[in-house]
């Protein structure tokens, strides 16, 4: 399924023949491109891991003042897509562009991305280990490198792929703030002149990074090991004291909450207030509202089937086809909405036309964009799951579809749910491939957010944007209570 | 639980890369449907104009005609992307474009058909293809947006070459990812050659050039005064004044159309174009001929201050009458040629 996009890739540039790729490879343009992408990938992944360690230490690990306000607002960018914070940040500073803009842009809407795992894996670690590291005389900074980062390592290396990824295939943030990435090259390429050619060369490339990124982040990984602790008592870990640092703690989070909701927020209102242009009427918002819902909702429900197979696949059976149909599901990933959108064109045209410019094609498209957010989801809630569990049942006389329906899913089922919200979020933002390939007639928020901001009615568009991230919200509440920052303690 | 998991997965991946190999390579054979032309009051439009602008034009056309208009909306250059890639098999029945380059373009893969002689006729000759495969609808004029703040009228440049002289440095924005910027680029290929429009790109990049994502943004900074002057279309000034809840006359930034047929006045036009299997459509003729009729060339004029291009209509509302101006002489048929000037605007830098 995520092989349609590649295949697409193969086959036009194929008809372009060799002489017009490496035309186009073989140029400094694109080494250059190269330097750029992967430079803001690396440092906004980096800025995504310090904000989103620290976020979730200061929250799940200390006495922090209102941590469960700062949870939520901590998770909530990710409601927030970039091309809106791009636009707000654009019309409130000056000269506000290019690569360093760009990276802080992306870094405050995508390191929830960091933050929820985590938060979570935080949380849900066994606190026995880091009492053990400091009661043989390793001080605090040592257990937490030593000890705490290891554990949760596995959260830090998916939230950071994810992010990476994320950076790729942006093209929100890059193309209002004019940061020369991949992504806003194959943009204009299609732009200028309709270069579908040099477009796809381009895209090529795009998955030659992935590659190497993913590669990276495999050669990390400790196959075999098991983090989570299988022991069922869980107790909460112990609250470190933050004393004087406290309020600067509380500081520091806010300033980033503000930089990450408040800039947004305020020049959205104040678009609002200028602006005469105003919205149809309710019903045409209520309408997009609805689109927007059902769309998402079909995409993440899709997204998840065809995730739920492959992540059981990769973490209860672990070889070289799980990995290898794992890792393909991140190439799309990493594909702008624009080139998925397209290679779902050709698909829908080609293969099953019934089926073109219907909801079924633009779920698809959501599934080969967001596969691997579910079935990261899906295979970490199974990491957790004791497989003995499975075994017991199974030696029980029972068959492997009942394991699965009476074991295995209620274990995943909360890992499930959070795939599910993930994807959902990321579909309700989603605009390029919608664009392509929605059904005739049929508008979502982002779209008319889009359409409205294109003939710069921005009064207009304004209440579509609150919309969006209003309803993005929820989800993201949910997945913050996933986390189990949220829950109350009647210990400590 | 390994096996029936893997095997099903492996297989339609394998079925659907087969699928998708062999139609690729078949060649498409389109369904051509050649069947009686007969109403069935409903239409399909690609319109890459923007729906808030299209939308109540088109709910006066139904209301009129009996005639559904089902409409897809997208950037005009996505729009034409998608059209070359559904080919012959496109949903599609009209192509509502906002530049002539993107006709152009789904033209020259053959997939519009001729439009009747007496609609053609309908449009003066320097607005339609010479082909009779698209026509203008309304037509649009390059300017220069100017701050009178910041540059006296006195001051203004004679011809657009000039801002490439060091009084201009690092004055003059520009949307070099913009349609129109391209057509104005093939436009001076077309009346200077190749050499000057390098010569210039080079020039205004060296001049430091304040470089934006569209037209909307740049007339936003020129009429606050954070810009100069800058390179955009004339209804731009229009449509922000309409957003501020004002009109054009008492917005702060100016419009400068420059004279005497220099290239920086290109006129370019939004227009149609009908596909194929279309090409009988009663329907659809309806709705071409209902476009460039009196109501809606109005509608153009008063609502995206662009000119009509059907004689007898007044022009829009603070802006010099189409006939007054001094258009460069550019066949609008060459606009695409617009692989030369993408690799000009590429190599000069100023996009990425």
């Amino acid at each position: 399924m995520t092989l349609i996009p590649l295949a697409y890739l193969v086959v036009r540039t194929g008809e372009a023949g060799w002489t017009r790729i490496t035309e186009e490879l073989l140029t400094r343009r694109v080494s250059r491109l190269a330097l750029h992408t992967l430079g803001l990938a690396t440092v906004v992944t980096v800025g995504c891991l310090l904000l989103g360690v620290g976020a979730a230490f200061l929250v799940v690990r200390t006495n922090l003042p209102m941590r469960r306000l700062f949870a939520v607002l901590a998770a909530l960018p990710l409601a927030v897509p970039t091309y809106i914070a791009a636009f707000t940040w654009v019309s409130t500073v000056d000269g506000f562009e290019g690569f360093w803009p760009a990276a802080l842009v992306l870094t405050l809407c995508s390191y929830p991305y960091v933050f929820l795992p985590v938060a979570a894996a935080l949380a849900g670690s066994d606190p026995a280990q880091e009492e053990v590291s400091r009661s043989l005389g390793r001080g605090g900074w040592a257990t937490f490198t030593a000890v705490t980062l290891r554990q949760i390592r596995p959260a830090l290396t998916g939230g950071g792929l994810l992010v990476a990824l994320y950076v790729l295939a942006d093209f929100g943030a890059v193309s209002i703030l004019r940061a020369d990435t991949f992504t806003r090259a194959i943009f204009i390429a299609f732009d200028l002149g309709f270069d579908r050619t040099g477009a796809l060369v381009l895209s090529l490339v795009l998955v030659g990074l992935t590659v190497l990124i993913l590669a990276g982040e495999t050669a990390t990984r400790r196959p075999g090991r098991r983090y989570a602790s299988l022991r069922g008592a869980r107790r909460s870990p112990t609250r470190i004291d933050l004393g004087r640092w406290g309020w600067p703690a509380v500081g520091g989070l806010t300033a980033v909450a503000l930089l990450a909701l408040g800039v947004p927020a305020a020049s959205l209102a104040r678009r609002l207030a200028e602006g005469v242009s105003r919205p149809g009427d309710w019903t045409e918002v209520a309408t997009a509202a609805g689109n927007s819902l059902s769309l998402s909702l079909a995409g993440a429900a899709l997204t998840m089937l065809l995730a739920l197979p492959l992540g059981l696949l990769t973490a209860r059976a672990p070889g070289m086809i799980s990995t290898v149909l794992e890792r393909l599901s991140y190439l799309s990933h990493a594909l702008p909405g624009l080139v998925i959108g397209l290679s779902l064109v050709f698909f829908g045209i080609n293969v099953v036309y019934p089926l073109y410019q219907s909801t079924a094609l633009l779920a698809l498209g959501y599934a080969a964009l967001f596969l691997p957010l579910a079935t990261a989801a899906v295979t970490g809630a199974a990491a957790q799951a004791p497989p003995v569990l499975e075994d017991v049942a199974r030696s029980l006389g029972r068959g492997p579809v009942t394991v699965l329906r009476t074991v295995t899913l209620p274990l995943t089922l909360p890992g499930i749910a959070a795939g599910v919200a993930l994807v959902f979020l990321a579909c309700m933002k989603e605009l390029p491939a919608t664009l392509l390939l929605r059904p005739t007639g049929t508008d979502t928020l982002a779209t008319e957010l889009w359409t409205n901001t294109s003939v710069a009615a921005y009064a207009a568009a304004a209440p579509y944007a609150a919309l969006l991230v209003g309803l993005s919200s929820v989800p993201t509440w949910l997945l913050t209570a996933r986390t189990g920052v949220l829950i109350k303690e009647n210990q400590s | 639980m390994r096996a029936p998991v893997r095997t099903p997965l492996l297989s339609l991946a394998c079925a659907g890369l087969l699928l998708l190999g062999a139609t690729a390579c078949g060649g498409e054979s389109a369904p051509t449907d050649d069947a009686a032309p007969a109403s069935d009051k409903k239409i399909t439009l690609y319109s890459g104009r923007s729906e808030s602008l299209v939308k109540p034009l088109l709910e006066k056309f139904t209301q009129q005609s009996g005639i559904t208009v089902e409409v897809r909306y997208a950037g005009t250059a996505a729009m034409a992307t998608q059209l070359l890639e559904e080919g012959e098999k496109s949903p599609a029945d009209a192509f509502l474009a906002q530049d002539a380059g993107a006709l152009g373009a789904v033209a020259k893969k053959g997939l519009f058909a001729p439009l009747p002689a007496d609609v053609v006729a309908k449009v003066p000759q320097t607005y339609r293809a010479s082909s009779g495969q698209w026509v203008g609808v309304t037509a649009r004029s390059r300017v220069l947006v100017y701050n009178p703040d910041l540059v006296p009228a006195a001051q203004l440049p004679a011809s657009v070459f000039d801002l490439t002289g060091p009084a201009w440095k690092g004055k003059v924005g520009v949307a070099p990812t913009n349609a129109s910027f391209q057509a104005f680029v093939t436009a001076v290929t077309v009346q200077h050659g190749e050499a000057r429009a390098k010569e210039f790109l080079a020039g205004l990049k060296a001049n430091a050039p304040q470089v934006r994502e569209g037209n909307a943004p740049i007339v936003e900074e020129v009429d606050a005064g954070k810009l100069a002057v800058g390179l955009v279309n004339h209804y731009y000034l229009g449509e922000i004044a309409h957003e501020r809840g004002t009109t054009p006359e008492k917005m702060k930034a100016k419009l400068h159309f420059f004279p005497n047929g220099d290239t920086g006045a290109l006129v370019n036009v939004a227009g149609i174009g009908v596909l194929k299997k279309a090409a009988q459509d009663p329907d659809v003729r309806t709705f071409v001929d209902y476009l460039l009729g009196p109501e809606a060339q109005t509608y153009f004029a008063e609502k995206t201050y662009e000119y009509p291009v059907v004689g007898g209509v007044p022009a829009p509302a603070y802006a010099p009458a189409l006939d007054t101006l001094k258009v460069p002489a550019v066949d609008l048929n060459e606009l695409d040629r617009l692989e030369a000037t993408i690799n000009l605007i590429k190599e000069s830098g100023l996009v990425p």
